[in-house]
């Protein structure tokens, strides 16, 4: 069914450091590999040797500048996948029942035999985080990688994400959202995580951490590193002759 | 958004069709015999043609059964169940005036009500996209409630009727035009709130994910088609309302209704290509594009 499930039990979904991601784009080549590889259909590529390759991808890195009134531009490298909403406006539209969200652990998923390729999810997605295959004319989207998270034939260090298990700088934490005690859970409160758009409503799992401030250099100035340790003042008669006189210029200045 | 030509030929066609069906049903004419065959003949043509452009637009539309079955939360389904059943509906009544000379009220009325609701509902499937603010709002429904029933009575030859509904319309698309332009500023999206960063900052695209093109831009990214927006949306009131209009004050025959029927298409189609064209969809905050 496309009505939502009341609250799922857990909600599975990403943390996104925005703070320590390098912008590599390592997510997206294992996401692409491991869900080209696995479940449902491949994630194609068209005209991949030609003059205008494009293809299917499920997350994205994009790379924003954020200009600051009181201190430097910063540069943030800005990866986006489907973020497995609480009030998924892409399974409510679904005509045909393939897109659902799973009591269980609320993740988002297209059941590929029953999607007719409207695009219709693809619209109401704010984010931009459905896309239609063009070989095989049915809608892709993250799936949490959920032919691993729960594979036992996968070592259990590997039971995550592609996307997670391969970022060389940590900035991706997968886990349960909807456990407060949760390490993801932890990570936002106390990193302060956000969610996208949230004046579409749609209440996402995913969350993303802030980048966090610049630390700034404590040097000394020019003038202070050269001041001597203090020490009594020299007493008895004021020089005189050329010691007299450097003496009053030094004190003029 | 993309103006997908299947889709303007479906909400175009289907729109007229049901809306003639809607007239057809309400009994302000009971064609009997071969006026009654080719009056619905016309009804059931346009919308099963419509629906046959629709299909079109699926990636499987060998699977398009499926779509009867989430009426419970899709308008795109809805709109699905209240066509067919519609047309099943209304077709008794229909067989009935072609061969019997004998209109069937029930069916009739019922058929009217349903032909209604679906013209209606094929506005809500873009009414209810909250991501395309120019379509999430109270004025879309008119335009498509209103061109369907005007377009309907035109074919009906309900010439006085059609007259106030073309009025009517043209100013459901001004409306909708006027209060649509400032929707995505009342929608409070920016590349801000899509990034999470305008707490810091201003925001603005350095790279894109990928130097080519993608589905989504391709979708939902249409910038080209906005820039002669004015001027389409003059030929769409003119064409599609006010020529039509007028054609109908004149106390002229079946060559002025030709007339109107001819430019309130001509005109529809290109209010319905500016319809998708021209809304933007928040997607584009993350291209830096609207």
């Amino acid at each position: 069914m496309t009505t939502l499930p009341p609250a799922p039990a857990r909600k599975l979904g990403l943390v996104i450091d925005l703070d320590t991601c390098v912008g590599c784009h390592a997510c997206v080549i294992s996401c692409k590999g491991w869900n080209t590889e696995n479940y449902g259909a491949p994630l194609s590529d068209m005209d991949a040797y030609g003059a205008q390759p494009e293809g299917t991808f499920l997350n994205r890195v994009h790379s924003f500048e954020v200009t600051r009134d009181a201190a430097p531009p910063m540069v943030v490298h800005f990866p986006k996948s489907c973020l497995h909403c609480d009030d998924a406006p892409c399974v409510t539209v679904c005509p045909t029942g393939a897109s659902y969200k799973r009591v269980e652990d609320g993740i988002v998923l297209v059941n590929e035999t029953d999607c007719i390729g409207c695009g219709l999810c693809a619209w109401a997605c704010p984010y931009g985080a459905r896309e239609m295959d063009a070989a095989e004319k049915v809608m892709k989207k993250c799936t949490l990688c959920v032919d691993r998270i729960y594979n036992e034939n996968l070592a259990p260090q590997d039971r995550e994400p592609a996307c997670v298990r391969t970022c060389p700088s940590g900035a991706r934490h997968f886990g349960d959202l909807g456990d407060p005690d949760s390490a993801v859970s932890q990570l936002v409160t106390t990193r302060g995580g956000f969610d996208l758009m949230p004046e579409q409503g749609t209440g996402p799992v995913n969350k993303y951490l802030p980048p966090r401030g610049r630390d700034t250099l404590q040097m000394p100035d020019l003038v202070s590193l050269c001041a001597p340790e203090p020490r009594a003042q020299p007493s008895g008669p004021a020089p005189s002759g050329l010691l007299g006189w450097l003496d009053r210029a030094l004190e003029k200045l | 958004m993309h103006p997908a030509p299947s889709l303007i030929l479906f909400t175009v066609l289907s729109g007229m069709g049901f809306g003639l069906l809607v007239w057809l049903g309400v009994g302000l004419r009971t064609p009997t015999g071969l006026a009654a065959f080719i009056l619905f003949g016309l009804g059931y043509g346009l919308a099963g043609a419509g629906l046959i452009a629709a299909a079109f637009h699926l990636g499987h539309p060998e699977r398009a059964l499926k779509a009867f079955s989430q009426w419970r939360s899709s308008w795109l389904s809805r709109e699905a169940v209240l066509a067919a059943a519609t047309l099943a509906v209304m077709a008794p009544h229909a067989a009935a005036s072609v061969f019997w000379d004998r209109p069937l009220v029930l069916f009739a009325w019922a058929g009217a009500a349903l032909a209604l609701a679906t013209i209606f509902a094929t506005a809500m499937i873009y009414a209810q996209i909250r991501a395309v603010p120019r379509w999430h709002h109270w004025s879309t429904p008119p335009v498509f409630v209103l061109a369907g029933l005007a377009g309907g009575a035109l074919l009906a030859a309900q010439l006085t009727l059609a007259l106030w509904l073309m009025l009517a319309l043209g100013g459901a698309m001004v409306v909708h035009w006027r209060l649509g332009d400032q929707r995505f500023a009342a929608a409070k999206s920016d590349a801000g709130t899509a990034t999470g960063l305008g707490r810091f900052g201003r925001v603005r695209l350095l790279e894109p994910p990928h130097s080519g093109q993608n589905y989504l831009l391709r979708e939902m990214v249409h910038v080209v088609g906005r820039k002669h927006a004015h001027k389409l949306r003059v030929i769409a009131l003119v064409l599609g309302a006010l020529l039509p209009a007028g054609a109908l004050i004149l106390p002229a025959g079946y060559t002025m209704v030709f007339v109107a029927l001819i430019a309130h298409i001509m005109g529809i189609l290109a209010q319905r290509w500016l319809f998708f064209a021209e809304a933007e969809h928040v997607v584009g905050l993350y291209y830096g594009k609207r």
